[in-house]
């Protein structure tokens, strides 16, 4: 085990110095291992992330990062471990039901419909809240016609929040990475989430895309009061942006705390930096 | 007689025209803005609402008449309504461009010394929270926007909507003072002070009451009968003399509805849901858009190409002349008919312009065939010159007597002349106060009989009575062997071509005329990408061989195009080069309101104008260089040097 932080107990909440509440663990991973087949991706794995932070995983290139997200959202179930998820342990997943336990997610690689306009996209996040039937909804009539509307204002709200209004009615297909991401960014809010899971939200941007994005990452949570978990290379954006830090390594975690402890972690460094084996 | 005369008297402060408004066009749409995707409307009487509880919790928070309010924000309605909401407490609004980094804002706010400060957003009022230590005056700052600010010291900032909660619980003599300060306004207290984009120096405030903006507005609003049922797109600077006039002034007037877009970005978008009857909009935009069309139609498939160009070239042929109301045959009228069903019409539509009536442009001069352009389209677009201390019009073009190469007639009540050093002067009830806290500057402006010198270089057309307008008084001076130099007038014809952006032309006692070239990347990277010419930057594609050939053809044709004119024949470019970067206000090389800093850019290139003159082939240079947020980096490159062609008067005739 590496050395842990002095945390507070899972239940406590305490006042970041910027004056924001951090809440008790909204999720708990106790020793999680996941294999896959002979290799094992995630080897022994405990955190925890607390209702409203922002929490970084951060790693090398295989350090197991993504598996860990997908772990998270209910996509892998580990073969070992508990994941406990608002004080209950989760039990295996189907598709819908990883959809409607309030954790919205981003992808590394944009995984967007590339043909449908940028309020189409975000609208289709709102779909686990939209409770009318497809009949209904095809003729566009009753309730539907009001539910529509309803979802069609919040979207807005996002539209507005992210600064995308000169691209509504754009297919996002045709606009530019950045743009993309920011769109893929307003889908997942949509369906307001408890627990919001970025993979790699600056991946391939240039310096300005990546100030507005941070810019928007902290807006959303101080904002909506959002807990994030989010993985990412750039480490100084990391260090600017979490409240508290898991390193990965080879499957295994090398550190855990915050930006400054993890810093000065001799692991950390070791295998961020490499080690001289002589 | 005595009622005409209350009633006249009743319309003299802004205030009093709001008043005007809500009772006689009480449910008529006083302002549109396009919020969470939906255009949101407020009429006159909802406006005055808006405005009451505004101005009654400015008075609440301690605004006293006389105070200077600034605003820092783009177009909105909230923003207009700030701006009343300080003149009905009988203080000083003062708008300022929003996209100003913050040392220039520090300036003007410290120089008027703000009391309370409108911001729009966390990016605005950052702003001010960087400089506030130079601002001892300053009382409260109200934002708009919540986004971002939660964690800020709340002690001097305000939301907007809690100012207003405050109005609505002011107390009756609260209330009562309101009525009082307002009715104790008269037209010659200050309306406004509008900030001059400073070509030269620091900005000046101009200082323009009630009389000057109401009584130009009543005229120009005459001269054109703009009506209660017109409407505009608010979009440009509202620290702009012209937004002012036309979103205040001639609205408030008139009670025609000011529309305003939902962001910067989605302006010509927002243009065409409004479709707006009467227009400003500078010569870059006309350029801009037409550039647009002009690539467009490029793409477009082989039917539609020769559609377009087929009826293109009958408008130009007639389309002036039917605008202008002369004889046109009937054939052609009908050929014009049908060419406004299959692609005057559609094309108006995309760009937004279909309903406009009257459409203005000034500031630069605008290229003839882009100014017939859209004239042939059936836009009644116009020319008019203006500037802040005349509260905006000096001459405009009546219906009729359009031309690309004049500014107009004097507008109603304006008189014009012109001094023995060619220099532009005008008399009008437009004419500004003073500048502020600048006495030196004001005498120098506007003499005793209240004459100011415009400061622009020009003559009145003997035959039509027209103005035009050469360079600036200051810009046109002499060449070494005494030759006539005349900058402007040269850019100014080598930025028609759609692929020069901006130009500077140097010459000032020299024996030969050089230039800096900056091309557009828009429409050059266009024809880049049709001539497999492959470029990563600006600065790559700058430096093209193939592109210094175009440009070099560009001045070649000027050249020959200026020999002709015997007085002006000094001022054929010898030497040229492309600029590595695009010349940025952000940067201090243009004004906000994009004109060229001459003088700037002198001091700051200066080594490669000595390569200009020194017959270097090529210069390597290194420029800093300032990004948006205020940071800084710099760029170097090697720039190539090229000749021109350069033609003689006979050429020309032969």
């Amino acid at each position: 085990m590496s050395k842990q932080t002095a945390l507070l107990d899972s239940r406590d909440s305490y006042v970041t110095a910027d004056g924001r509440t951090i809440g008790p663990a909204v999720m708990e991973m106790q020793n999680i291992i996941l294999r896959f087949g002979g290799v094992v991706a995630i080897q022994d794995i405990s955190f925890d992330i607390r209702e409203g932070e922002i929490r970084a995983i951060i790693g090398p290139n295989g350090a197991g990062k993504s598996s860990m997200l997908n772990v998270i959202n209910g996509f892998y179930h580990p073969q070992e471990g508990n994941v406990i998820y608002k004080g209950e342990v989760r039990k295996p997943l189907k598709p819908y039901e990883i959809a409607h336990q309030g954790i919205a997610r981003t992808f590394q690689n944009i995984a967007l419909f590339k043909g449908m306009s940028t309020l189409d996209n975000i609208m289709t996040g709102r779909l686990t809240h939209m409770k009318t039937g497809m009949l209904a909804q095809a003729l566009w009539w009753g309730k539907a016609q009001k539910e529509e509307v309803e979802n069609r204002a919040f979207v807005e709200r996002i539209v507005d929040f992210l600064e995308i209004q000169s691209i509504r009615k754009v297919p996002v297909g045709r606009l530019p990475y950045g743009l993309q991401k920011r769109v893929e960014l307003g889908r997942a809010l949509a369906a307001q989430p408890s627990l919001l899971l970025l993979d790699e939200p600056m991946a391939g941007m240039n310096v300005e895309e990546k100030e507005d994005m941070s810019r928007f990452i902290l807006d959303v949570n101080e904002e909506f009061g959002t807990t994030i978990a989010l993985i990412e290379h750039d480490m100084s954006v990391v260090m600017d942006l979490a409240d508290r830090v898991v390193v990965m390594d080879y499957g295994r975690k090398i550190g855990d705390g915050t930006p400054d402890e993890v810093r000065s972690n001799q692991a950390v460094i070791d295998a961020y930096l490499g080690v001289s084996h002589d | 007689m005595a009622a005409a005369e209350t009633s006249a008297a009743r319309r003299d402060t802004v205030p009093r025209l709001l008043t005007f408004n809500a009772e006689h066009y009480a449910d008529k749409p006083a302002y549109r803005e396009k919020e969470f995707g939906i255009w949101q409307s407020w009429s006159w009487a909802e406006a005055k609402n808006e405005i009451n509880k505004l101005a009654t919790g400015l008075l609440t928070m301690g605004l006293k008449p006389g105070d200077h309010v600034a605003l820092l924000g783009r177009n909105r309605p909230y923003f207009y309504w700030a701006m009343i909401a300080a003149q009905t407490n009988g203080a000083v609004p003062v708008p300022v461009y929003q996209d100003s980094v913050a040392d220039e804002i520090a300036y003007v706010l410290a120089h008027c010394s703000a009391r309370y400060i409108f911001a729009e957003d966390q990016e605005q009022v950052d702003k001010i929270l960087e400089i506030q230590d130079k601002l001892p005056e300053l009382k409260a700052v109200i934002y708009l926007d919540e986004g971002g600010m939660r964690k800020y010291d709340r002690s001097q900032l305000h939301s907007y909507s809690d100012v207003q909660a405050a109005g609505e619980n002011a107390s009756q003599k609260q209330k009562a003072d309101l009525a009082r300060r307002e009715a104790e306004q008269t037209g010659a207290d200050t309306c406004a002070m509008l900030y001059t984009s400073g070509t030269t120096g620091q900005p000046k405030g101009v200082v323009l009451s009630n009389d000057n903006i109401i009584k130009t507005a009543e005229a120009s609003s005459d001269f054109d009968k703009l009506n209660v049922n017109d409407s505009v797109l608010a979009y440009l600077p509202m620290a702009w003399v012209g937004d002012f006039i036309f979103s205040m002034g001639q609205a408030m007037w008139t009670g025609f509805c000011v529309c305003c877009p939902e962001s910067t970005e989605t302006m010509q978008h927002d243009l065409r849901e409004i479709g707006p009857s009467y227009f400003f909009a500078p010569p870059r935009y006309f350029e801009g858009v037409l550039t647009n069309v002009m690539i467009r139609m490029e793409d477009a498939g082989k039917f539609k190409q020769s559609l377009f160009h087929y009826f293109m070239d009958h408008a130009q042929k007639v389309g002036g002349n039917i605008l202008d109301g002369h004889a046109v045959s009937a054939s052609d009228k009908l050929k014009y008919g049908l060419g406004r069903l299959l692609v005057y019409g559609p094309l108006l539509n995309t760009l937004g312009l279909s309903k406009v009536r009257v459409g203005y442009t000034a500031g630069e001069a605008i290229g003839p065939e882009i100014f017939s352009f859209y004239r042939s389209l059936g836009i009644n677009l116009k020319q008019l010159y203006g500037q802040t201390e005349a509260s905006v019009f000096i001459t405009q073009q009546p219906d009729g007597q359009v031309r690309s190469d004049t500014v107009g007639v004097p507008s109603p009540g304006v008189e014009i002349k012109i001094s023995d050093s060619g220099e532009v002067f005008y008399r009008s009830p437009g004419t500004f106060v003073e500048y502020y806290k600048n006495p030196k500057s004001t005498k120098e402006t506007k003499d005793k009989q209240g004459w100011v010198a415009t400061g622009d270089a020009g003559f009145m057309e003997k035959d039509t009575g027209h103005l035009r307008i050469i360079d600036r008084a200051k810009d046109v001076g002499k060449m070494k062997d005494g030759r006539l130099f005349a900058p402007k007038y040269v850019e100014n014809k080598l930025k028609f071509y759609p692929t020069i952006l901006e130009a500077v032309v140097f010459g000032a006692d020299r024996d030969m005329c050089t230039a800096f070239i900056n091309i557009d990347l828009q429409a050059v990277g266009n024809w880049a990408e049709r001539n497999n010419i492959a470029y990563s930057s600006y600065q790559e594609l700058a430096g093209n061989p193939d592109v210094y050939k175009m440009v070099q053809k560009h001045i070649n044709e000027i050249n020959r195009d200026v020999a002709a004119d015997e007085m002006l024949s000094g001022c054929q470019i010898h030497r040229f080069l492309i600029l590595h970067k695009e010349l940025d206000a952000d940067d201090g090389e243009l004004t906000r309101t994009r004109k060229v800093r001459r003088r700037v850019i002198q001091d700051k290139f200066k080594e490669l104008i000595d390569a200009l003159y020194g017959g270097k082939s090529e210069i390597f240079t290194k420029t800093q260089v300032t990004y948006e947020d205020g940071t800084s980096g710099s760029i170097s490159a090697t720039l190539r040097i090229e000749d021109a062609v350069i033609s003689s008067a006979q050429e020309t005739a032969a």
